[in-house]
């Protein structure tokens, strides 16, 4: 049965490659970086959703970094006992419990309008949806897995090394700062990984939320708040409708490119935690 | 010189504060989705909302019984594929950690947790809706058997790793074989925590709808035949959340209100079963 699994990923990496290959043949190296995805003129480029991706991955990175890191060392240090920190990891739990497709379709209800007042205050097209919109709510989305992993790294900390810091007239504060984090930083990176990774792959939620437009933003504005499309987006809405070979071979090279950049992802953020635990 | 010691004191009352703020802020967003969901979904469920199938356009009514059914027959498919082939590897896996055959398909269980499920769909796609010729419940039920794997076999394998050697080693010196000292000894008394990697995946696989977009596809019809597409709860509300009429919205809050509720109950389930074994998943 172990090897049935050998089967599949190796599988999995066949097929997308072999059914990639019209794309990779015929558009070569520069489909990476070419700007126009016009599949009626039978012009590929993959730019404007690695983009996207990177964009949208990002920010909500950025934006999920300081509430994972702070609901790990409120559980992990400060409070990790008690109905209270109970109740909070469950909520944890709870938000990468909820389906991706209600976030979605809650975004698109509740989210969107309230992005669109935001827009027309700040004076750009009121859309509503965008890469904005998306990333917001792919934040709350990754949080729980930086957070999940951060808790239980924060509380293998050897408490020696935390009372010779309290011994030595140190403060909670410093004390994080100056033991639990160093002692940490390397484990809390990979928790990032690890939620990068969901992010890149993350499909319902950003579908629904993102806008679905292959044009390549100009300015800064338009960039963060402009409609947009990710790899899986992209893939979500075209699939279905990819008419002739090379199209469908393009989408699936997008595929291709998603699966192995969330496999390097997921295996170094993977072997920075088993070395962590190791020692 | 050092600050005084006051200084420092409020710096970390400060830092505490900072951290608790945004330790319970997230907790905002998760009530307010829940809530809303809750709202917007409860007065629609009644029991023809249960029994019906969806009502053609600009007509009232009509329910998600296709979408239910459909739900229904594909997780049960799929566990029926995954459950066996996952605890089995799990077992394999923890009773024989040190194998370069164990540490590749526990790098491959690594790997699989972390592929998108879009690109599920699309494998699945050309491994099975391809050859066969059409969309259909069998593929999306192969896409979800996929997604659940890696969560079985982790989790199997680490109740077993808690079980202490000598219940295995004490059944084995009485002079039972190997299998048997598997299914009747190590088996049993990880039952829980198989059970609750279980009811977790199913909680996972349940909501996933990339997969099966261009596996199960939907369908509008109650129907039983696994050769043919066939709709899901999650397909449900997608199509029915981007399309642009009214009632067609008052569905789809339905049936995530539905789905919602599913998963609550085996968060609660898989819950209550960890707590018993104390195993991280």
């Amino acid at each position: 049965m172990s090897i049935l699994l050998l089967v599949i990923i190796v599988g999995v990496l066949a097929t997308l490659i072999t059914e990639s290959m019209p794309s990779i043949k015929s558009l070569g190296i520069g489909y990476l970086w070419g700007k126009v995805w016009d599949p009626i003129q039978n012009i590929y480029g993959a730019y404007p959703f690695l983009i996207g991706t990177l964009l949208t991955s990002f920010i909500a990175l950025i934006i999920s970094v300081p509430f994972s890191y702070a609901i790990a060392i409120y559980l992990g240090e400060y409070n990790p006992k008690g109905w209270l920190s109970d109740t909070l990891k469950n909520a944890v739990e709870l938000i990468a419990a909820v389906p991706s497709i209600i976030y979605g379709f809650w975004g698109i209800f509740v989210l969107v309008p309230l992005v669109r007042t935001l827009e027309m205050k700040i004076g750009v097209l009121p859309l509503g949806v965008g890469v904005f919109s998306a990333s917001l709510v792919l934040a709350v989305m990754i949080i729980p897995y930086g957070a999940s992993l951060g808790i239980t790294l924060i509380r293998m900390v050897p408490s020696p090394l935390k009372e010779g810091a309290y011994a030595l007239g140190a403060t909670r504060f410093e004390v994080i700062r100056n033991v639990i984090m160093p002692y940490t930083r390397t484990g809390l990176f990979a928790g990032v990984l690890l939620s990068l990774g969901r992010a890149l792959g993350e499909t319902m939620a950003v579908t629904m939320l993102i806008g679905n437009s292959s044009a390549i933003a100009s300015t800064f504005k338009e960039v963060l708040f402009g409609p947009g499309n990710t790899m899986a987006s992209v893939i979500a809405n075209e699939f279905a409708e990819a008419d002739h070979t090379l199209y469908l071979s393009a989408l699936i090279e997008l595929g291709l490119a998603l699966f192995l950049v969330t496999v390097v992802i997921n295996l170094i953020g993977k072997r920075i935690i088993t070395r962590f635990t190791n020692n | 010189m050092e600050p005084k010691l006051g200084i420092r004191n409020v710096k970390s009352m400060i830092f505490k504060g900072v951290i608790i703020f945004f330790a319970f802020l997230i907790t905002v967003p998760l009530i307010i989705v829940l809530l809303y969901i809750i709202k917007q979904g409860i007065t629609q469920v009644n029991w023809s909302f249960l029994t019906h199938v969806p009502a053609p356009t600009g007509e009232k009514g009509g329910g998600i019984a296709n979408a239910l059914l459909g739900s229904f027959i594909m997780v049960m498919m799929a566990s029926v594929v995954a459950v066996p082939v996952g605890i089995l590897a799990g077992i394999y896996l923890s009773e024989n950690p040190g194998t370069k055959l164990a540490y590749y398909s526990g790098l491959c269980v690594d790997i699989l947790q972390g592929v998108p499920s879009i690109v599920v769909g699309i494998v699945v796609y050309f491994w099975v809706v391809k050859p066969l010729g059409g969309f259909s419940a069998i593929a999306g039920s192969i896409a979800l058997a996929i997604m659940m794997l890696p969560i079985i076999i982790r989790s199997t394998e680490q109740t077993l790793k808690l079980l202490p050697d000598s219940l295995k080693e004490a059944a084995l010196s009485l002079g039972v074989p190997y299998h048997r000292v598997i299914i009747k000894v190590i088996i049993p008394c990880g039952f829980a925590g198989i059970l609750s990697g279980i009811t977790l995946s199913i909680a996972r696989i349940i909501g996933e709808t990339a997969p099966l977009l261009f596996t199960a596809l939907g369908n509008n019809f109650l129907t039983m035949k696994i050769t043919g597409p066939m709709d899901s709860l999650p397909h449900v509300i997608f199509s029915y959340a981007t399309s642009p009429y009214d009632d067609w919205h008052d569905l789809a809050w339905g049936a995530s209100f539905i789905l919602l509720m599913f998963v609550l109950t085996l968060n609660i389930v898989t819950k209550l079963l960890t707590r018993k074994w104390k195993i991280q998943l």
